[in-house]
């Protein structure tokens, strides 16, 4: 037999612990409300002097002058996103399938600690590389080619960069969902006769389609929240999107804005909503991508 | 050959053209970091441990060891803090603790949290510096950079929680351990998941510049206090890296060799430490 208070002292531990972990899991999910209270809160200001389609469609953007127009910001956003999806997709794909399907065990162990350390990279070293290869790439090469005169600091060249930093999340994401496909839908096919490309791409494709589109959704809010990387080459200059021309995201908006921010109020109130907007829209993508993904669980049992 | 193979055959070229394109960037990016870091450190090592000089962002003399520092000082704790939180969350995420409906909408929560742009979170800790009228300091970019990590090492311990045999649980249990008692059983078998996911919050930390530019001050000063300025390394490559000045810009290239030097030991670390922690897990290496 115990004494006594060792024994109230086991139980004091264990009402303690879980009483704390209670709270830390309480904790945060109370930090998310607070995060997006505190954000709409203070965004307040901005969003009781102009309406929100105002904010969202006009394109002016002079804070000294009272002009808050964000279509241009979020406009090149979507163009840089797109621009990187639209590399980051079909090659991703395409080495997540290679990866499962075809590559032997040694070539697969090898490149996965690849994207491991892919994945690992801060985006700053991905920003200096963009600055030393993409940027003098696109001003002497793409752009004479197309023949466009620019610096090379351009929405093209950010999304060259975002594509890159999507693929690690990409690939391994859609990989992960064609090895979680039972091997007998393989099977089925190649005893029908299928080539394996023929199976994979009208079997495994339909079957792992959620899981890739989650693995998309995924990259998307990569993409669009990345911050410093196109910062450095996106060219920072608030006009209406074009490919070869400088542009601006809505972080790199925060970051560059940052100095002058302390002073105007009402500027300071935009960057907060421009951060509540992000957020907001990212978060949106993630739960999406995560429901997306239990459909695909729910059916194959996994 | 017919079609069908013919079809065969351009989808596998198509994959190899993918699969090269990922490692030459790869390489790319790497390889020019090493190469125009490495050069800028073999010719003057001594930006690394020296402190920066008068007017050091416009070309004036000396090195970024105060970056270096900063960014430890701003890591350590961080990582330090997200893990204890992380840990806490994970173990609650158990069946023992709460229910599955509970525990998925929470990790939901972790998902969303985790990809959400370290921007936000560092104009989170912003407002809150301006509410309290609080000028930026380490110790805000010490709290930007924990709500940063918390999801990353909670949803790696979460699985690796989540991967613990039910027989060592039943095990422990039937020994009449309570809850807590057993949560330590749990851990030593998770230890190999829940440090693979410190050091992968560690990496994400040490690289993340947007959560600490606002909140832990930018400056070209030595850390120095708690409630003091500090600059970390990816802030100062940020600032240097569209430098005017050629000297400057070089004193970036050196720092992402320092930076992608410590990413690429915290990877293998991060294998080694897996390896050695799998011991305490039967059939474990």
């Amino acid at each position: 037999m115990m004494p006594r208070d060792a024994a109230g002292l086991r139980m004091r531990k264990e009402a303690v612990s879980s009483r704390g972990m209670q709270a830390l899991a309480l904790g945060i999910s109370v930090l998310f409300l607070v995060m997006l209270l505190l954000l709409l809160a203070k965004s307040r200001p901005l969003l009781s002097g102009y309406s929100l389609t105002e904010v969202l469609l006009s394109s002016h953007w002079d804070p000294a002058r009272g002009q808050f127009g964000f279509a241009p910001v979020i406009l090149g956003t979507f163009y840089v996103t797109f621009i990187a999806m639209l590399i980051a997709v079909p090659v991703s794909l395409l080495c997540a399938v290679y990866l499962s399907e075809y590559a032997p065990g040694r070539v697969r162990r090898m490149f996965s600690s690849f994207i491991g350390v892919l994945a690992g990279i801060p985006s700053v070293v991905f920003g200096i590389c963009a600055l030393l290869v993409f940027v003098p790439l696109v001003a002497d090469y793409i752009g004479p080619w197309v023949g466009v005169e620019t610096t090379g600091l351009c929405i093209l060249t950010a999304g060259l960069i975002l594509a890159v930093m999507v693929f690690p999340i990409a690939i391994s994401l859609s990989y992960e969902s064609l090895q979680a496909l039972p091997i007998e839908l393989r099977e089925a096919s190649l005893s029908m006769g299928a080539t394996r490309w023929e199976t994979t791409r009208k079997v495994l494709f339909k079957a792992a389609g959620p899981g890739m589109l989650s693995a998309i959704l995924l990259g998307f809010g990569r993409a669009f929240g990345e911050t410093m990387a196109v910062a450095m080459v996106v060219g920072g200059k608030n006009q209406m999107p074009s490919l070869f021309a400088a542009g601006q995201t809505l972080p790199s908006l925060i970051v560059s804005s940052v100095g002058e921010m302390m002073s105007l109020p009402l500027e300071q109130s935009a960057l907060v909503f421009v951060a509540l907007f992000l957020f907001v829209v990212v978060t949106v993508f993630n739960l999406l991508a995560r429901w997306v993904e239990k459909r695909l669980q729910a059916r194959w049992k996994i | 050959m017919n079609r069908r193979h013919l079809e065969q055959q351009v989808a596998l070229c198509a994959m190899y053209g993918a699969l090269v394109m990922v490692v030459v960037s790869l390489l790319l990016i790497i390889g020019v970091t090493v190469l125009r870091g490495g050069h800028v450190l073999v010719t003057r090592p001594e930006v690394v441990v020296t402190p920066p000089g008068p007017r050091y962002l416009l070309g004036g003399g000396g090195g970024f060891v105060h970056a270096i520092l900063g960014s430890l000082y701003l890591v350590l704790p961080a990582t330090l803090l997200a893990s204890g939180i992380a840990m806490g969350i994970a173990l609650y995420l158990q069946s023992d603790y709460t229910s599955r409906r509970t525990a998925g909408a929470i990790r939901n929560l972790l998902d969303a949290l985790w990809g959400t742009p370290s921007i936000v979170y560092g104009m989170f800790v912003l407002t809150i510096l301006i509410s309290l009228q609080q000028r930026a300091s380490l110790l805000a970019g010490i709290a930007a950079l924990t709500l940063l990590e918390i999801p990353i090492i909670a949803r790696y311990a979460d699985a690796a929680v989540q991967a613990v045999p039910p027989m060592a649980k039943e095990t422990s249990y039937a020994l009449g351990t309570t809850r807590w008692e057993n949560s330590q059983v749990v851990i030593r078998y998770a230890l190999p998941g829940i440090a693979t996911g410190v050091l992968i919050g560690l990496g994400r930390g040490i690289g993340d510049a947007a959560s600490v530019i606002f909140t832990a001050g930018a400056g070209n000063n030595m850390p120095s206090g708690l409630l003091e300025g500090v600059t970390a390394l990816p802030v100062l490559i940020f600032q240097q890296a569209s430098s005017f000045y050629p000297s400057v810009r070089e004193q970036a290239y050196a720092a992402s060799f320092v930076l992608i030097v410590i990413v690429l030991v915290l990877n293998v670390a991060s294998r080694l430490v897996t390896n050695y922690f799998a011991r305490y897990i039967p059939g474990g290496r």
